[in-house]
């Protein structure tokens, strides 16, 4: 969901990231450099903060997790099955008697980890074609332009699970790489159309006309003053391609046993929630909480960084009103 | 305008049969209906399995195989699946069952979406406002597989304090059912409600997003400043100034719209236990069967062709400036 919400979303930075050379230069008599205004923008912002907090928590306890319970995703335990919560499986078990403390945390390992992956990958690869392509224009650009129309038409979803029996067995590393491989597209055409109006900006046309080479001119003048949008981008990704990974899984589409992903435990206990709530509640609950999470960091950065974002501003105008009275 | 809206309808049927190329390429490239057959205890004899490749034409190369289903399709025969069934005896009925859910989502979602976001735009930071605000976060981190087990969960809930079965959510119909038009209509709303909450809850808190926030690009316009200075009453400069502009960026939206409510159609289709297109989608790649994906893709690309295109006259019916040029 959240990948189509990027392009609306982060069109408002276009603003944010031509704008931040001028931004860069701290104002007369105060040490104020942009890196603290986004700073001290973020930290206002108490839902934001919140949102982070929820999330190196998730990243702690999906690989600590494990530890805090003497039971393994592995172990049987022959005197409870399908049991509710209580003391010694604080999340229950399941029909095989798997503790599902254990089992949920393995899960959230995987998701966790598929996500951040996925998102790093995306927003580098959108960032290096996005820019190449609004910088050379000409074929790759078309090219390009055509491939995030034809998504439009062909959802990812769609393409990922009809190449689902071909990684069926192999390394979810597959997976990883496939998820990466579609969702870079829509943002490398916002960062297509950002680098249109940088390369017209002076300091690209003066490392040109000193001789530097596309490659370092992109690499150190373009995809720079584009940091802004790319770490929104980045934090948002996360959030969607943990839904994405989750939603093929649900199907079997995407992770494969002997891994577990939150999908896999999501779609395997679906159709016996309502009557052992506890086994669909507990992974669901951790999905919806961390994307949650995701969103209101990436709202908050969007705000933090975006100085034509009207939210900021009206709040800052209400402060200095304020002080003033 | 007749030539813009020619232009993309061609530019649409295009990007749709290159979509249906490339699912039905690849789809012909993963899948291994063979293997599935072989694999089948005891195992079927040489000769079916060479009669099952011809019928399946596995021994053409791939785009020979796209153009002779391609041929078919043209004059209305979508080939066969693998268990020698017709895929155009059940093509109607799944594609009603589809368009029922989608219709139905798309046209709540819409409605509801856009009223939520215009009324959170004029009384922005009220309670409405943050109320608004938190429901469509909440409900955009929940994938509709999660919303869907949870709502059914909650109909059951309502089922059982109730003491009878007002919410059903198995199926689209009692099968066999007895009585006149009306009860058969009353049946179906029975069965209706759950699912298209399923799915136009999402539908709902996305458009909302977007139409809340070109809502209040609109609100701080000098042209509804003009409106109201020339006498015209905050309601009216609001309703046929203010939205009719907010409402030109929510048309492009509904293509993208399209796409994600495909997707999820497929979850709620197979949560609620409706054989509709999703459902046959999920079917059909598990099978292996390339006819049946490909003509899902197909469909999916038509209605993704008819929203764009939709969207498109939309946007030449709110935009003077689209008409003229």
């Amino acid at each position: 969901m959240t990948v189509i919400l990027n392009e609306g979303d982060s069109a408002g930075t276009a603003g944010a990231a031509s704008g931040s050379p001028v931004d860069a230069a701290p104002e007369p008599g105060k040490a104020m450099t942009r890196g603290r205004l986004v700073f001290i923008r973020f930290m206002r912002n108490k839902l934001a903060l919140v949102g982070l907090g929820i999330i190196v928590l998730m990243y702690l306890l999906a690989f600590l997790g494990p530890l805090l319970t003497h039971w393994t995703y592995e172990d049987r335990d022959y005197t409870a099955f399908l049991e509710p919560p209580y003391a010694d499986h604080i999340f229950g078990t399941d029909k095989i008697g798997t503790d599902m403390f254990a089992l949920t945390m393995r899960g959230l390992q995987k998701s966790l980890l598929i996500g951040l992956l996925v998102a790093l990958i995306s927003t580098t690869v959108a960032a290096i074609v996005g820019a190449t392509a609004g910088y050379f224009l000409g074929v790759a650009d078309k090219a390009l332009m055509w491939v995030v129309d034809l998504l439009l038409v062909l959802p990812s979803f769609l393409i990922i699970a009809i190449l689902s029996p071909w990684f069926r067995g192999k390394s979810w590393w597959l997976l990883v790489l496939m998820l990466a491989a579609f969702q870079w597209m829509i943002t490398a055409r916002i960062v297509r159309g950002m680098t249109l109006t940088l390369k017209e900006r002076e300091f690209v046309k003066a490392a040109k006309f000193m001789g530097q080479p596309a490659r370092t001119i992109i690499a150190k003048h373009i995809v720079p003053n584009m940091a802004s949008l790319l770490i929104i981008d980045a934090t948002i990704n996360v959030g969607s391609a943990v839904l994405a990974e989750t939603g093929l899984s649900y199907f079997g589409f995407g992770v494969q046993s002997p891994d577990v992903s939150l999908g896999t435990l999501i779609g395997g206990n679906a159709e016996s929630a309502t009557t052992f709530p506890w086994l669909f509640l507990f992974p669901a609950g951790f999905l919806v909480v961390f994307v949650l999470a995701v969103n209101w960091v990436g709202d908050g950065l969007r705000d933090a960084l975006d100085p034509t974002s009207t939210r900021v501003r009206k709040r800052e105008k209400k402060d200095t009103k304020e002080k003033a009275a | 305008m007749a030539g813009f809206l020619l232009r993309r309808l061609v530019n649409y049927v295009v990007l749709a049969l290159v979509a249906t190329f490339l699912a039905f390429t690849l789809a012909s490239a993963t899948f291994d209906p063979i293997g599935v057959l072989q694999q089948r205890n005891p195992p079927p004899p040489a000769a079916s399995i060479e009669a099952k490749k011809r019928d399946l034409h596995l021994d053409q190369p791939i785009p020979q195989r796209f153009v002779t289903w391609m041929s078919g399709v043209v004059k209305g025969d979508f080939g066969q699946t693998i268990v020698d069934r017709p895929i155009t005896e059940e093509l109607g009925r799944r594609i009603g069952v589809s368009l029922r859910l989608f219709l139905l989502g798309i046209t709540l979602g819409i409605l509801f979406g856009v009223l939520l976001g215009v009324v959170s735009a004029i009384r922005q930071y009220k309670f409405s406002d943050y109320f608004a605000t938190l429901f469509s976060f909440i409900l955009l981190s929940t994938p509709v597989f999660v919303l869907g087990t949870l709502l059914k969960m909650g109909a059951q809930g309502l089922n059982d304090s109730i003491g009878s079965n007002v919410l059903i959510f198995v199926g689209e119909e009692t099968p066999n059912f007895q009585g006149n038009w009306f009860e058969h209509l009353g049946d179906r709303l029975q069965h209706l409600i759950v699912p298209t909450l399923a799915i136009a809850l999402g539908q709902i808190a996305y458009y909302s997003r977007y139409q809340r926030s070109s809502m209040l690009d609109v609100l701080g316009s000098d042209f509804l400043r003009t409106a109201q200075a020339k006498g015209l009453t905050r309601r009216k400069a609001l309703m046929k100034h203010g939205l009719r502009t907010a409402l030109i960026p929510m048309a492009t939206l509904f293509a993208f719209g399209f796409g994600l409510l495909v997707v999820g159609g497929t979850f709620t289709e197979r949560i609620f236990g409706w054989f509709g297109m999703g459902d046959w989608l999920v079917t059909g790649i598990s099978a292996q069967d390339t006819n049946i994906t490909a003509t899902v893709t197909l469909f999916v690309a038509v209605c993704v062709l008819f929203s764009g295109w939709l969207a498109d006259v939309l946007y030449a019916a709110l935009d003077p400036r689209i008409r003229v040029n």
